[in-house]
């Protein structure tokens, strides 16, 4: 680590959401570096978006402080405006206007200025090759097309942090791969990024991850450091009886999940357990296994330890 | 700078929705057209030829130049000769006619010591000779229908003798003013104006909002740095044109078709009106920040728009109504307009003539913009 101190661009400190009784976010602490792509993962409704929502000023926390990008949301958050850009989850742009309309609209509603304002469609449209698009209405547009609008117009103003909710749900994998490139690029220009995903890969690909469930962080840090503190071994169990070996272990003792990945059985065996190869061959339920070995955990490994069933 | 740059932005962006919209766009031209036509030609209420039946009991030449009189006014038509009043009275029932005239059997006798015949007046103490000719039984329960039959009462009946008619001198003169020969579309093709005006300008507004919401745009909106004062100009400014372009429609068709005077006070006209579309435009603002979805603003539409229609003097003289009434009237901005309106077309008035309903449509549009402005969060909470 080097000697300079990361600039921190949100930091939130207790932060709780109630809507009535229910706590959509329930005392969040989150602290994001610039220059990073920082994943919210979690199942629908465990407030990944209301949390995102309350990072931009668009709800009020009931609970808590935010600060991003050195401002004080939701007080300041109509400055904030102009230098964050939101991309939602559902396609919000004007389906009755095209490619440019959409485009000049919104450059014209973060104010800038007429000379700019051209180029600066021209480079977006140019960037996410929209140019060809630009008299096709928005709403005729294909998922992976529209996406690429979408993000276009939420960098248009060049915005210092970019909210991403759940932008790839609507596309395919060829163009979500494709986005992903993207939004490196943007932070090797110096922007950073929040985004909620509910799909490994992408969590995966975030420089830190916060892994959320019932409003809570269970978890956080970088995908690779989760993995490795996380506290249960991973073995693969392959032979003919997958369905029923895999209804044994589940409840016993020392066996924190089991989930069948096609010919293969993954098992998270409880880190106290030292030698969990052996521990799993001991027992007579798996008698017809064929293999079983240990494997390098993956993100959803982490994923079910901490949170669900998984978690004691 | 950047606020106008705004305004100008949600304004051409409005405009080239609403270019795209064909079925919205024809219906700004379509509503006031075909309305102006239908019920500048429907809306009469110069009462005639109300169906009625006979029943006569007396059966002379004299009975039946009387019905030819009667029927001479225009006011009502026979339709059905009865030969019993039960008959008379099951017609009524029926709807078949909404009155019915009955002629006794002592009918030259009644007619002979009328006052109305003209020969002579009898001692009017004289119970005898002071009984009417004949009967209406009336279907009462439309007042207008049984004022015009009331007016008949005291209908002369000098010409049965062939006799000069009535030459006496009324009690007071009556100038009338403005619409001399009393055509009904003199009065509402201007007060139609109002009325489309209120319909078409508070649907689009109270639904502005909200179809942002239901389409999904809001959420990206909110995330802007656009003020709400801004969207909400940027907004009624499209129907700012299209409420006077709707104007010109009623007023020139109405002119060409039923000979509706434009009046000499078209600035007056024009600022009144635009004073107007301002305040409708901003109450169906405020209306699209309450409603949920485009199906209860649509619902909010029609609670403001009957009362617009029934009591801001459109249909019914705003005189007529009970105080109370002529309060919660002066509420809505079409009453104030209907008054504007047929002022500067009908009777030359100006602005200045009307400065009461002048400042009030001004205070309505600033409140209610304001009103929407502020009730506009930018939040989702």
């Amino acid at each position: 680590m080097s000697a300079k101190t990361p600039e921190i661009v949100i930091r939130a400190e207790g932060l709780v959401k109630k809507f009535k009784d229910f706590r959509a976010v329930d005392g969040l602490d989150l602290t994001i570096e610039r220059g990073m792509i920082y994943g919210f993962l979690g199942p629908n409704g465990c407030g990944k978006t209301t949390a995102m929502r309350m990072l931009t000023g668009l709800l009020t926390p009931t609970e808590g402080s935010v600060e991003v990008l050195g401002l004080s949301v939701p007080k300041d958050a109509e400055t904030l405006k102009y230098k964050i850009g939101y991309m939602t989850q559902t396609f919000s742009l004007y389906g009755d206007l095209t490619v440019l309309e959409n485009l000049n609209f919104m450059s014209k509603i973060y104010g800038l200025p007429g000379a700019k304002r051209k180029q600066r469609v021209a480079e977006v449209m140019d960037r996410y090759s929209l140019t060809d698009l630009k008299d096709r209405f928005a709403g005729k547009m294909s998922g992976g097309q529209r996406q690429r609008l979408a993000l276009a117009t939420a960098v248009l103003h060049e915005p210092d942090l970019l909210f991403l909710d759940e932008p790839t749900s609507a596309v395919d994998p060829e163009s979500r791969r494709h986005f992903w490139e993207q939004l490196f690029d943007l932070v090797d220009g110096g922007t950073s990024i929040v985004v909620t995903t509910h799909f490994m890969d992408e969590a995966e690909r975030c420089h830190k991850i916060a892994i959320l469930e019932a409003g809570k962080k269970r978890a956080d840090g970088s995908p690779k450091d989760l993995m490795k503190a996380m506290g249960a071994h991973v073995v693969e169990i392959e032979g003919p009886t997958l369905r029923d070996i895999r209804r044994h272990l589940l409840g016993m003792d020392g066996i924190m999940a089991a989930a069948q990945l096609g010919a293969r059985l993954r098992v998270l065996v409880k880190d106290e357990v030292p030698d969990p190869v052996g521990f799993l061959k001991e027992k007579p339920e798996t008698n017809g296994a064929t293999l079983i070995e240990q494997v390098r955990p993956n993100l959803e490994d982490v994923f079910v330890t901490a949170t669900g069933e998984g978690r004691q | 700078m950047r606020s106008l740059s705004r305004i100008a932005a949600i304004f051409s962006k409005e405009l080239a929705q609403l270019r795209r919209d064909r079925m919205t766009f024809g219906m700004v031209i379509m509503i006031p057209l075909i309305q102006l036509i239908l019920f500048g030609y429907a809306i009469n209420t110069n009462i005639r030829d109300i169906p009625v039946a006979v029943v006569d009991h007396s059966q002379t030449g004299l009975s039946r130049t009387l019905i030819q009189m009667v029927e001479a006014t225009r006011v009502v038509k026979v339709t059905e000769r009865l030969s019993s009043v039960q008959e008379a009275e099951d017609a009524i029932k029926s709807a078949r006619v909404r009155a019915a005239f009955i002629l006794p059997d002592d009918l030259a006798q009644r007619i002979a010591r009328s006052p109305a015949v003209g020969l002579g007046t009898p001692a009017s103490t004289d119970e005898e000779t002071s009984r009417p000719v004949a009967q209406w039984v009336v279907d009462g329960s439309d007042t207008m229908i049984a004022g015009a039959i009331k007016a008949l009462r005291s209908m002369p009946l000098s010409e049965l003798f062939r006799q000069p008619p009535n030459r006496s001198t009324p009690t007071f003169e009556v100038a009338l003013f403005f619409n001399p020969e009393q055509r009904t579309a003199i009065n509402i093709v201007p007060g139609l104006v109002g009325i489309i005006l209120t319909m078409t300008m508070i649907m689009f507004t109270s639904s502005a909002i909200v179809r942002e919401s239901e389409r999904g745009n809001m959420e990206m909106l909110i995330n802007t740095p656009v003020r709400s004062m801004e969207l909400m100009i940027g907004k009624i400014i499209p129907y700012i044109f299209i409420g006077l372009l709707q104007m010109a429609i009623i007023l020139g068709l109405g002119h060409v078709l039923f000979n509706v005077p434009f009046g000499d006070r078209l600035f007056d006209l024009f600022i009144g009106t635009l004073l107007f579309i301002g305040a409708s435009l901003s109450l169906g603002l405020v209306l699209s920040t309450i409603a949920k979805n485009q199906l209860q603003s649509m619902q909010m539409t029609v609670f403001v728009l009957l009362p617009s229609i029934l009591l801001s003097g459109f249909m019914f003289p705003y005189e007529g109504m009970p105080v109370i009434a002529q309060y919660i009237a002066e509420v809505f901005p079409a009453t104030h307009y209907m008054r504007m309106v047929r002022g500067f077309v009908l009777r030359d008035a100006t602005l200045a003539d009307l400065h009461y309903d002048v400042l009030w449509m001004c205070g309505f549009f600033v409140l209610g913009l304001l009103v929407a402005a502020l009730r506009f969060k930018k939040r989702l909470d």
